[in-house]
């Protein structure tokens, strides 16, 4: 049998970016965690877990962790959520889990349910196991996954649990998508998606990497596969429309996240302004603070009241001594060879609500780097050209339970179909469409002629 | 002002404080700082022939985080020479004379071995006696301790002894570790002691260890039974006080001992009759410190309800305690949830299903409130498990389970699920169904929040009625 060389041994992590974003939350230490889950109330169904999109039984996995039956309390969570790990790290715990914990209602700081998860996990990978799912004889069905994101991942662990073989396709050299190359390394370190990816890896799911799948090769892939699950998440990061946007020093959120997290990129000039003001957006500044640079601006055309990131995110992003700039937008991008300048309109508001540039307010912010983060494209052309499956505004159509799409044989999930979220929504939508297909596969081999 | 200052057995004291015979008591260096630190008086640890203690000697419960929730010992009487303990007695008294100093003995079951400790102790300048009949391991092999305690004649033997001679008050210490408390108060009571203190520490093993499969505490792998003391046993001790302060041929001074740390503990002892209460694990754990916020806080209590002294309130629960046939059936008493508190946790709803009534539902937002309220008396109209055939808790997991929920969007998903703000969401309160509810309290009990549910009186019309009044007029029907 050939040694299996993991992925984490594939792709070490630069020692110089695991030194510059250590975590942002160190993990709780037993003396921490202990008190923590006791804590918790152990609600009857508990808001919690209804807020969590995988359900994880959280009053459950807790309740284990108070008992020191840690092993018991990371299968609980791994039953749920098999990307449990990173998104123990990612998930943006105040709007779900812990947003939804009934000591808000208390006058109490809500429990640390992602710092416990966390712990849990933790203690879960240190052990060594294997995930503790009990995987049943082999189908002889077999899936296609496109994109080797948490959605795909959730999927492929999903249909291994039901002895269907998946084979995930990837455009990248590692797997694991934006949760290997897209989240703050502050956040979600590039090892620990690894780590976890390698235990899916060890259910038995294939990987091909640097594989563009266009129509051609989908058609391929549809004639040899029961099933195709898209879970190829968004295309690329808009653009401003500018003069001047190739010239070097013009780059986007996630070209400069992936470029760091990776090693390419271990420095920042001076000066970086950071157009958008998402989650990204605030991740790609954070990492130019980190990466050295002085000055780090983001250029939002609306006020802060109307910002996408999450409140937390902007309060981190103060907190690294981001600095912003409001109701402004690029007009022009100045330079001879390389960026020298942003310059920036001030807008406002008309009567319709519209956005105007106030005539004669132009100014040029002089940066060295100009990082842009308003938004992802699709990346459905090549399934629509062929009216492979029906989407809407660029995003898959889907039945909510099940992943399927107007195409029986075609199921979907993650950002693909939702426009883009979180992690765990991908894990989530991915889970549910591995049950979706094995029961579509199952009825249809009961329902096929003998 | 109220005062603290109060008499005990004839031994007056600055406060109804004492340690009891312990290790914060092993000698007259720590008893003087004690006494320093505002405690009333001290019963001396245990003075008879020097032992030999092992190591280690206690062990504890924690329980939900909380460490020492119960405390258990293997420790002997002292191991100091009976004479350095007299000798520090005497200083101890000379430099605190307003202070109790209570030498507690526990020798060899022979008259004049007796006689003679007794006589020794009080020259010290002891201000009473305790003997010590309750130490329920190591001494116990000997002859001693709870195996004089277990057995009355023994109890009364012995105290009979001491009684013979002693000058100054003798207060027997009972062992909790007997079927009925009252044998051997009686028999003290009868050999002529002059009060009781109780309870003595329970028999305990308080944990194995799942590695090595010895008992904590461990002495070289091997663990024997302790003596059970601190927090977890104070409903026990109180129940052995009630029982002796309710019994004529046990009742006599007596002091309470039990798992008191505060002075919310100690009133209770007090209300059940004691006239001092002793403490041990509280200053285990916390130090002698314990003791300014529990006479601050009594002083506080009785002036909130008017009490002068100790005995102003002494025994006040004793009328209030009663045989279960003496209780009045027809009192009825059901849960209302404050739906204005709550906060959703559904732990009533949950408690109610698996260990009550099943007359809790979460159907506020289905018409539930709607439900009409029948009027009948469910402790004798129901006996079948939700007749309204509401949604069993497996169900409404099951419901939540198929639930798709997806993370909000700042902005764009307003009050979606994870959102905490705002009030609790009325599909999280639960509802009383008040035509079932028995009124057993269980879900105010597991209610996080105070005041959220309550137990209200409902008038049921029917006159006032016991279980003992019911038997006996039944029977006269019958004639």
């Amino acid at each position: 049998m050939p040694e299996v060389v993991t992925f984490l041994e594939q792709f070490q992590p630069s020692a110089e970016i695991v030194a510059r974003f250590p975590d942002l939350h160190p993990s709780l230490d037993r003396q921490a965690a202990i008190p923590e889950a006791n804590r918790c109330l152990f609600c009857f169904d508990a808001p919690c877990m209804v807020a969590c999109p995988t359900h994880i039984d959280v009053p459950r996995f807790i309740k284990k962790i108070a008992s020191g039956n840690l092993a018991g309390s990371a299968k609980t969570i791994l039953e749920s959520n098999v990307l449990a790990s990173s998104c123990s790290r990612a998930c943006p715990v105040t709007v779900l889990c812990e947003g939804a914990c009934v000591m808000n209602h208390y006058n109490k700081q809500p429990i640390q349910i992602g710092m416990l998860q966390r712990y849990a996990m933790d203690a879960f990978h240190a052990s060594g196991a294997p995930l503790p799912y009990a995987l049943p004889p082999e189908t002889g069905k077999a899936v296609a996954l496109i994109g080797a994101g948490p959605a795909s991942l959730a999927c492929a662990a999903e249909l291994r649990r039901h002895g269907i073989a998946a084979t995930i396709y990837d455009a990248r050299p590692m797997p694991g998508g934006l949760n290997t190359y897209g989240i703050a390394e502050y956040k979600l370190p590039l090892a620990e998606s690894l780590r976890e990816i390698d235990l899916i890896a060890q259910l038995g799911v294939s990987f091909e990497f640097n594989t563009q799948v266009d129509a051609a090769k989908l058609a391929e892939l549809e004639a040899t596969h029961d099933a195709v699950f898209l879970g190829m998440g968004l295309g690329a990061i808009h653009r401003l429309g500018l003069a001047n946007e190739q010239m070097p020093g013009v780059t986007n959120a996630l070209d400069y996240i992936e470029g760091y997290k990776t090693g390419a990129i271990l420095t920042a000039p001076a000066s970086v302004a950071v157009v958008g003001a998402g989650n990204t957006a605030i991740d790609a500044a954070n990492a130019a603070v980190r990466l050295g640079a002085t000055d780090v601006t983001m250029i939002y055309r609306r006020g802060p009241e109307q910002m996408s990131a999450f409140d937390f995110e902007y309060e981190h992003a103060k907190q690294e001594g981001v600095q912003f700039l409001w109701h402004v937008q690029p007009t022009a991008i100045v330079g001879e060879d390389k960026v020298e300048g942003l310059t920036l309109s001030m807008l406002e508001a008309s009567a319709d609500g519209s956005l105007i540039p106030i005539a004669g307010s132009e100014f040029t912010l002089p940066v060295d780097l100009i990082v842009l983060a308003i938004g992802q494209a699709t990346h459905t052309a090549f399934l629509t050209e062929q009216g492979t499956v029906k989407t809407e505004r660029g995003r898959i159509l889907i039945d909510r339970a099940t992943g399927q799409t107007s195409n029986p044989r075609y199921f979907a999930g993650g950002d693909c179909t939702n426009g883009g979220r979180e992690v765990v929504d991908a894990v989530a939508d991915g889970k549910r469409a591995g049950i979706g297909i094995a029961a579509s596969l199952k009825s249809m081999g009961e329902s096929a002629p003998a | 002002m109220p005062t603290l200052e109060n008499t005990f057995a004839g031994i007056k004291c600055l406060n109804p404080f004492w340690l009891a015979s312990a290790p914060p008591t092993n000698c007259g260096e720590q008893i003087m700082r004690a006494f320093d630190a505002g405690w009333g008086g001290a019963v001396w640890k245990t003075i008879g022939d020097p032992v030999t203690n092992v190591s280690s000697r206690y062990s504890s419960i924690d329980w939900a985080g909380q460490r020492m929730m119960g405390f258990n010992n293997i420790e002997l009487i002292s191991d100091r020479p009976i004479e350095t303990n007299l000798r520090e007695i005497a200083e101890a008294k000379r430099r605190y004379p307003k202070h109790a100093v209570i030498a507690s003995l526990m020798v060899e079951s022979k008259r004049e071995v007796w006689h003679d400790m007794v006589k020794r102790a009080e020259e010290a300048g002891a201000d009473g006696l305790e003997l010590n009949f309750g130490c329920p391991h190591g001494m116990s092999e000997r002859g001693m301790g709870s195996a004089v305690g277990q057995v009355p004649e023994y109890c009364e033997q012995i105290s009979y002894w001491v009684k013979e001679v002693a000058r100054t008050p003798v207060i027997v210490k009972l062992t909790p570790n007997i079927t009925d408390i009252r044998m051997s108060a009686r028999a003290a009571k009868r050999a002529g002691a002059d009060a009781l203190s109780a309870i003595n520490t329970i028999n305990s093993i308080t944990g194995i260890d799942l590695d090595t499969f010895t008992p904590n505490p461990n002495v070289d792998g091997k663990s024997s039974h302790g003596g059970y003391c601190g927090p977890a046993v104070k409903p026990i001790a109180l129940n052995m006080v009630q029982q002796i302060q309710s019994d004529a041929l046990s009742v006599l001074p007596l002091s309470g001992i039990g798992g008191i740390g505060s002075w919310r503990d100690a009133a209770e002892f007090i209300l059940l009759g004691c006239g001092n209460v002793q403490v041990c694990t509280a200053a285990m754990h916390y130090g002698y410190r314990i003791v300014e916020d529990m006479a601050d806080g009594l002083l506080e209590w009785m002036a909130s309800k008017g009490f002068e002294t100790i005995e102003d309130f002494r025994g006040l629960s004793l009328p209030n305690v009663k045989e279960w046939k003496q209780l009045n059936i027809n009192s009825r008493i059901v849960a209302n949830i404050h739906a204005d508190k709550c906060i959703g946790c559904q732990l009533c709803y949950t408690a109610c299903w698996d260990g009550a009534h099943q007359c809790i539902h979460v159907d506020r937002t289905e018409g539930g409130l709607d439900q009409p309220v029948l009027g009948t008396d469910p402790r004798y109209a129901q006996h079948e498990a939700n007749p309204h055939g509401k949604p069993t808790p497996a169900q409404v997991i099951g419901l939540s389970n198929k639930s798709v929920t997806m993370t909000p969007i700042p902005k764009l998903d307003l009050g979606g699920v994870g959102s905490g703000s705002g009030g609790t969401p009325l599909s999280r309160i639960p509802r009383v169904d008040v035509d079932e509810c028995v009124g057993c309290n269980l879900c105010s009990l597991v209610c996080p929040v105070p005041d959220c549910i309550t137990m209200d009186k409902v008038e049921t019309g029917l006159p006032p009625q016991s279980w003992e009044e019911r038997v006996a007029s039944r029977a006269a029907t019958a004639q």
